[in-house]
């Protein structure tokens, strides 16, 4: 058959595309992705010769789970729509979650502000001028208990985007499940807790790799015991396509951190299908229509069969590639603002066709500020109108079976295996961050692009092309200026009613667990219980572990 | 002695951000352009910079400023500058910075900030016409 076409194909070429060209030549030379991937004219049965449906793509619900990871995929259940917010204090963005709530949203998404990711509390030096600022200000249980108030938590599952101190942030949740009188194994949600992507792309980092590895397996192995419907870490690429990389850099760097946590979690002694059902991974969805949905499907085969084959595991649930999407940030224009929704229903169509698992959808004030109230409610209604009006949610993987889809979908693969394997050739993603490789080529892919944007080589629509002169600016969140004298004198009030020689005991037994071998879990749970803010239990690890500074590459 | 002509700008990243995309694009563009350039690396508070600026005897320092916190880092560099006597040194920068605040950080003596969409292009002709070397 594929003779045939091809045959056909050809004779196409001569007898009907070439007179046609020749009257009207195409309108570029050569097309590509965003990413600089070439795109050819057409393509044909001949494109999908080598691919075997069975051992390929499969069916839905089965290895290699190309078709997307259930059986009945959003014909049962709808993907979670799952807003990311935060900012102020704790108060605040209670506020706002309850909002959230209340207008259909599925799962909260905790944004924290600067000094929490890197480990400050709101009192300190290196925290002027931050105090809630990009999220929600959390310095000791007390900001947790007032965040969560009313919000049951056994009803709810709740995302938070933190890395470093991930298990502190982790162990005051389920210090206020406890209080809400949840038993843990109620509880359910995600912690980013991927330091991997943070020295790749992200950079809030506070400890070097290694040590901060250990905090991770660590909490791998306390939550499988004891936290069984805990996602402990999002593999992340959005931060990496956000610092400029290419799709196929966020595919293959992705998979490849991935791979470094399945590693150190056997090297801790664990069966992979102890922990592996529990990793989870979050992908951006940029501009690229078809590369995005190509490259979510050639992200649930690699995972599959990497976990299947290289690390032999046997639960299919290890080698389910569950992911959560948003939007592209960095696609956002401060110019005509507006255009920033169409861009977002685009992005969030291509994460729903790739079939994610859940989905942030970004407002269109988002360059400019934090996002209004008005702005995040549009921003939830597109998903909303994608799910109940357009569609795309009654049939699984509409693209199966596109001689173009499937063929980019090979395509990512193949570039991705290859960026993985040059890893490995490295000694693994730790050697390869160490030496400066998934940063570097990250930062060749984002100066190009930019070039490319100088050049007219590529367009965005207000930027370098339909650009208007005199634009009348949009209204904006304002943050209450006093958020940080509210904030400091919270926690100064709660650290000044603390019983301090429990703050001191539970302390000195994180140091010795830090130092020796014991999971270090149930000893920070200890310590936020005892309200030790997160700043004082941060300066253990920082003296134990030391910190980690960049290389100043450019 | 004959003077270096090339004028050598400071790239700094101030505060808690580690979102150094914009940082590292307009270091590479303003190289390209044949300026002198050093970056800071991360997480550097304004201390840091002002003492990296003259320690570097830079011409002019470049923030890129991400987290909202522009409104305390951009005049706490400026102060501590002028605490120095090296107020000759120029401040610019660029970050996701509301008009309103843009007005105000003029005001205290931030001499140009890029917002979003800025083409590196703009910016490297901008520091040609607008910076001049601090050494006499």
């Amino acid at each position: 058959m594929s003779k045939d076409v091809r045959d056909a194909f050809h004779r196409w070429e001569q007898e009907v595309l070439a007179p046609a060209l020749s009257k009207k030549p195409e309108r570029e030379q050569e097309f590509s992705t965003i990413s600089n991937h070439p795109i050819e004219r057409l393509y044909t049965p001949a494109d999908v010769e080598g691919l075997d449906y069975q051992r390929d793509l499969g069916m839905p619900g089965e290895y290699p789970y190309t078709r997307g990871i259930h059986p009945t995929m959003y014909r049962g259940k709808l993907w979670t729509m799952r807003q990311f917010a935060g900012f102020g204090t704790a108060k605040d963005s209670n506020k706002r979650y309850h909002y959230l709530l209340s207008q259909g949203q599925t799962g909260l998404s905790v944004a924290f502000h600067m000094p929490t990711i890197m480990g400050y509390d709101s009192d300190h030096d290196r925290s002027r001028g931050e105090v809630g600022k990009t999220g929600v200000s959390i310095d000791t249980l007390d900001d947790m208990e007032t965040l969560f108030q009313g919000i049951p938590l056994d009803k709810v599952t709740t995302s938070m985007t933190i890395n470093a101190p991930a298990t502190i942030l982790f162990s005051m949740y389920l210090a206020v499940a406890k209080k809400q009188g949840v038993s843990w194994d109620h509880v359910g949600g995600t912690t980013q807790n991927d330091i991997l992507k943070e020295y790749i792309a992200q950079k809030s980092w506070i400890y070097p790799p290694k040590p901060s590895m250990r905090l991770i397996t660590d909490m791998m192995a306390f939550a499988s015991q004891h936290v069984p419907r805990w996602n402990t870490i999002s593999i992340s690429g959005y931060h990496i396509r956000e610092a400029g990389s290419t799709a196929v850099q966020e595919l293959a760097f992705t998979l490849a951190d991935g791979i470094g946590y399945v590693q150190a979690g056997i090297e801790a002694g664990m069966d992979v299908d102890e922990f592996a059902p529990r990793l989870s991974f979050f992908f951006n969805a940029h501009n690229d229509f078809f590369e995005e949905i190509a490259k979510y499907r050639a992200a649930r085969r690699i995972w599959a069969r990497t976990m299947k084959e290289r690390f032999g595991a046997k639960n299919p649930k290890s080698m389910m590639c569950r992911f959560h999407t948003q939007t592209a940030g960095c696609s956002l224009t401060a110019q005509q603002p507006y255009n920033n929704i169409v861009r977002t229903s685009i992005q969030a169509l291509a994460a729903v066709l790739g079939g994610t698992q859940s989905l942030h959808t970004n407002s269109l004030d988002e360059t400019l500020a934090l996002p209004t109230e008005e702005a995040v409610t549009i921003a939830l209604r597109t998903q909303q109108i994608i799910a109940q009006e357009s569609g795309v949610a009654a049939t699984i993987d509409p693209f199966g079976g596109s001689y173009f889809v499937e063929k980019l979908t090979s395509e990512m693969e193949e570039k991705a295996l290859r960026y993985i394997q040059q890893i490995e050739d490295m000694g693994g993603i730790i050697e390869a961050i160490e030496k400066g490789f998934p940063q570097k080529e990250i930062g060749n892919a984002a100066y190009l692009y930019q070039k490319q944007l100088e050049s007219n080589e590529k367009i965005i629509v207000g930027i370098n092309e339909y650009v208007e002169t005199d634009e009348q600016p949009i209204p904006t969140m304002q943050l209450d200026p006093e958020v940080e004298r509210i904030q400091i004198e919270n926690v100064r009030r709660v650290k000044a009613k603390r019983d301090m020689a429990q703050v001191q005991k539970t302390l000195q037994t994180l140091e010795q667990a830090a130092r020796g071998k014991d999971n270090v879990m149930p000893y920070i749970i200890d310590a936020v219980q005892s309200y030790a803010s997160l700043g004082e239990i941060c300066d253990v690890f920082r003296e134990v572990f030391g910190e980690y500074h960049d290389p100043k590459w450019l | 002695m004959p003077r270096n002509k090339t004028l050598r700008i400071l790239v700094a990243k101030p505060g808690l951000d580690g979102h150094d995309r914009g940082a590292k694009v307009v270091a590479r563009a303003l190289r390209d352009a044949g300026f002198e350039v050093v970056y800071t690396g991360l997480h550097q508070t304004p201390k840091m910079i002002v003492n990296a600026a003259i320690d570097e005897d830079v011409d002019a320092v470049s923030l890129s400023v991400l987290s909202g916190a522009h409104m305390y880092l951009f005049p706490e560099v400026i102060k501590l500058l002028r605490d120095q006597g090296a107020s000759d040194i120029k401040v610019f920068g660029g970050g996701i910075i509301p008009d309103e605040d843009i007005k105000e950080l003029e005001k205290q003596g931030v001499a140009k900030i890029f917002t979003p969409g800025a083409t590196l292009e703009s910016i490297t002709t901008w520091v040609h016409e607008n910076i001049t070397s601090t050494k006499g």
